[in-house]
């Protein structure tokens, strides 16, 4: 037999009576399944996720969750095919042995793998004190049971809401409240909301929103403590100036955790960021050596990004979930040349206070910002952002429909800043200052981000020249 | 004499029933200069671009009118688009913030989110009324006209309740319509001594039309009555409401495109499952496939041909050409519904079509206003003649087709029969 006639036939026998296991049963994990399926991939498959749910979608947890109009457990994904899978739900992985090729699960099994896909996603961080967490009436958003939780206090209904964070779920938390007519303050560390991922341009923006309508924002404070009753439910917050806000919801939007804890010891790139990978969804290895087993989707993945110097790039974005899943599974059934890449432009939506804001790009990679069509009083208007003369990203506010256009000038690396309209330009039209805030503030940190070449850990001892 | 370009060859009336051949050969020039300086884009990615494209305005007022001097042995006809189009600006030939604020009033009194998500679900009911009505009343015949007895009762019935136009007006404004249709041309006939004469009709109706919709408007506001025109008259948004010249020409376009193009669309629904008796057979025993159908059925024969108000603000760079500032932008979504670079056998009717983003609806921001109510309409009054129609066969293909090259469909679709099923 040939090389190529051995190497096909090691495909095809692997298609048919592989084991793969996927870990991850959320968006990037179904849709990963899916598409291993429809690759024609008939093997073992199992997939495993820490929360006893189906997988479900979480955009609507924050918005009609909340609001009360769609229960908690109607948000199930639409399956798009059958996947045939031995689900192990509500067990979480705790181990990784790549040597014996196994995942080691919660109840002690160990789960024995050819090909392995990390979908562990991100996980909410929690109030930093444990006991104050503890306190009846403080939560997170991230899964389906905090929305579950959250929405029945918010129905109760509380005097007052205390946000804390305004990234993008702390300020759609404030704008379901403030439809709600729930009395609502938030705090928030940076100089306004959604300054990690927009910048301060657009933060100022983005306050005046919230104060509108009816927004008690605080920005440049942290929350120093939370007190409880008797009872043990929260009812004050103590904020760094001094003053108090009482409260009897505490919402901590302080971003998400990438779940990582588990590949301890596994020996592959992963940290703070997420795990390495390269374009087609192959994980590094601590040495940033590609492995031939494992592969890596949504928002725990990190791969170097062709529009952004090569930098590695972490999407947490829906999209970049479910087309990163299946460039994944693709590669995971094919061999080169036949490698997919996962070239995304990051793209993601939010809905708050009436208004539908939208972006392309990589907004922090940019550091100046112009407005293009529009109108920033009324708040319908583009934005583009710029770096050395380039288009790196676009914001658009009640104004999406634009946002294809923008989007083709990033990745055609267009000028900055870009042709002006032929109609409806904003009355300012140079370039600003972006005002993106120093890395280092949690709440600030945006959900698509350039994490550089580096590793974030450096735990591979480096000999050179080693015989 | 000057040889016809694959675009004027498309437009001419003999070639209305299979437009399709001079496509093909139109988009081997994806953007294509005219002898009268109009660019004609054909392909898909090219009108999505431009779609996009913030330099691009929908706005007549800013076409200019002499494009270029006419070519030689092109004739010095009136533009049609100043002939007919005398009106104050509706949504559809609008730009930004306009555009934006008119269809942000309409809205709300449409398809209604959020504050009336259920306006066009709740008329699901009266369509199947009237679509079992339609049918029950071929019973016993052998031979139907899908278009007289089916296609055009449903959408006009349905419009007329939804903006609240009296249906005892349907003859006269049904008779304006047709007349400024058939005066509308953009070929190389357009200088011909019958269009020349139609062009005064069409101006005439056009301008009773306007007067017919001015009266109505006023007797909302003096009494306010059931429907969507009322409510744009006497419901002011916190922008407040739209000039009586605007109303006037959104309530024609309101009247004239919300049934129009669906009755082309369920003429061309017929007459393309009756020439593809393989596709008929799978929705008769696969009803749910009416809903990527009736997608299939929008790319594959579109109810808007092509778009013709836009024009270039600044120069514009694509596909290898340069779109001179002023210069007429003509989007032929027909072509690009076929284009093969974007659709994997773009000839083939596939009612399973995956990633079908057709641009029967076009894109941007004058998406169709009426596409989910015209999405409605098709689905159920479809579903319901495969249902129904007991071997059914056509008896005449080509059909005849209506003179209009921008709204093009069948004026009679005949249909033999052997039964109506119950």
């Amino acid at each position: 037999m040939t090389v190529p006639a051995t190497v096909a036939e090691l495909v095809r026998e692997f298609r048919a009576n592989g084991r793969i296991v996927i870990v991850g049963a959320s968006l990037a994990g179904l849709r990963a399944a899916e598409a291993l399926r429809e690759e024609g991939f008939t093997g073992s498959l199992t997939i495993i996720g820490d929360e006893p749910h189906e997988p479900y979608d979480r955009p609507p947890l924050s918005k009609q969750v909340l609001k009360g109009w769609v229960a908690a457990d109607h948000t199930k994904l639409p399956r798009l095919r059958e996947v045939d899978a031995q689900w192990r739900l509500g067990v979480a992985a705790t181990g990784l042995d790549r040597a014996a090729r196994q995942v080691r699960t919660a109840d002690g099994e160990q789960i024995p793998y050819d090909r392995l896909l990390i979908a562990t996603g991100t996980r909410a961080r929690q109030w930093p004190n444990p006991d104050e967490a503890a306190l009846d009436g403080v939560c997170t958003l991230r899964s389906r049971d905090d929305a579950a939780q959250l929405q029945k206090a918010l129905a109760a209904p509380p005097s007052r809401v205390l946000v804390i964070g305004a990234g993008f779920i702390g300020s759609e938390v404030a704008s379901v409240c403030r439809e709600l007519d729930l009395p609502v303050t938030v705090v928030e560390r940076g100089s306004a909301p959604l300054v990690g991922a927009l910048g301060g341009v657009i933060g100022e923006i983005a306050a005046e929103m919230q104060r509108d309508h009816g927004v008690d924002l605080r920005c440049g404070l942290g929350v120093s403590s939370l007190e409880g009753d008797a009872g043990g439910h929260v009812r004050r917050a103590h904020l760094s100036d001094g003053t108090i806000v009482d409260a009897d919801v505490v919402v901590a939007s302080l971003g998400s955790i990438r779940n990582v804890e588990w590949l301890e010891g596994a020996g592959l790139a992963s940290g703070f960021w997420g795990v390495g990978c390269d374009a087609g969804g192959r994980a590094f290895d601590i040495n940033g050596v590609v492995t031939d087993s494992i592969w890596v989707a949504g928002d725990v993945a990190r791969a170097p990004h062709v529009l952004y110097e090569y930098q590695f790039l972490a999407m947490e974005h829906w999209d970049n979930a479910v087309l990163g899943a299946e460039a994944a599974a693709h590669n995971m059934v094919n061999l080169e040349p036949h490698y997919h890449p996962h070239l995304l432009l990051p793209g993601f939506w939010s809905g708050q206070f009436g208004v539908n804001i939208k972006s392309v790009g990589v907004p922090p990679f940019g550091d100046e910002i112009v407005f293009t069509q529009g109108s920033v009083k009324e708040r319908h208007f583009a934005a583009a952002y710029g770096r050395r003369g380039r288009i790196v990203a676009a914001v658009t506010f009640d104004h999406g429909k634009w946002l294809e256009y923008y989007g083709k000038l990033i990745e055609q690396s267009g000028p900055f800043p870009p042709p002006p309209p032929g109609w409806d330009q904003p009355g300012d039209m140079k370039p600003i200052p972006a005002e993106f805030p120093q890395p280092g503030v949690p709440t600030a940190i945006p959900d698509v981000v350039l994490t550089g070449h580096d590793p974030s850990e450096r735990r591979a001892e480096f000999r050179s020249r080693r015989r | 004499m000057v040889e016809e370009t694959p675009w004027q060859q498309a437009l001419r009336y003999a070639n209305r029933a299979n437009p399709y051949p001079f496509y093909e050969e139109l988009r081997r020039t994806p953007v294509a200069r005219q002898p009268d300086g109009t660019y004609v884009v054909s392909t898909y990615q090219e009108i999505v671009t431009l779609l996009h494209d913030p330099r691009v305005s929908s706005d007549i007022r800013k076409l200019p009118v002499p494009v270029a001097a006419p070519a030689e042995g092109s004739a010095e006809a009136e533009p049609i688009t100043e002939a007919v189009i005398s009106l104050e600006p509706n949504i559809i030939t609008q730009d930004p913030p306009e555009h934006d604020r008119d269809r942000r009033m309409m809205m709300p009194h449409f398809v209604g989110p959020p504050h009336s998500p259920h306006l066009i679900s709740d008329l699901e009911p009266d369509i199947r009324r009237i679509v079992d009505g339609l049918l029950d009343h071929m019973q016993g015949k052998t031979r139907i006209d899908a278009v007289d007895e089916f296609a055009y009762p449903l959408p006009v019935t349905v419009i007329c309740k939804v903006l609240g136009v009296p249906p005892d007006d349907e003859p006269r404004f049904h008779s304006w319509i047709e007349t400024a249709l058939d005066a509308l041309d953009f070929g190389p006939e357009a200088a011909s001594e019958e269009m020349q004469n139609r062009l005064a009709g069409g101006r005439r109706a056009v301008e009773e039309f306007e007067q017919f919709a001015a009266e109505l408007l006023d007797r909302y506001a003096q009494q306010p009555g059931p429907g969507m025109l009322s409510a744009m008259v006497n419901e002011d948004g916190p922008e407040g409401g739209m000039s009586k010249g605007v109303l006037v020409s959104n309530a024609l376009l309101l009247i004239f495109a919300g049934h129009e193009t669906t009755v082309n669309l369920i003429a061309h629904s017929v007459l393309t499952l009756l020439r593809h008796p393989d596709a008929l057979e799978k929705l008769r025993h696969r009803p749910e496939l009416i809903v990527p159908g009736v997608e299939e059925l929008l790319r594959f024969e579109s109810s808007v041909q092509f778009w013709h108000t836009r024009s270039a603000m600044e120069d514009i760079h694509i596909a290898g050409t340069t779109i001179p500032k002023g210069a007429p932008i003509f989007l032929a979504y027909g072509s690009a519904n076929r284009d093969p670079k974007r659709f994997a056998d773009p000839d083939e009717l596939d009612l399973e079509r995956r990633d079908n983003q057709h641009l029967g609806f076009s894109q941007g921001i004058h998406f169709c206003f009426g596409a989910p109510l015209a999405r409605l309409e098709v689905q159920v009054a479809v579903g319901e003649f495969v249902r129904r129609m007991q071997n059914p066969r056509l008896v005449e293909d080509p059909p005849p087709y209506r003179h209009n090259q921008i709204f093009r469909g069948p004026r009679h679709v005949l249909v033999d029969i052997d039964g109506i099923r119950d």
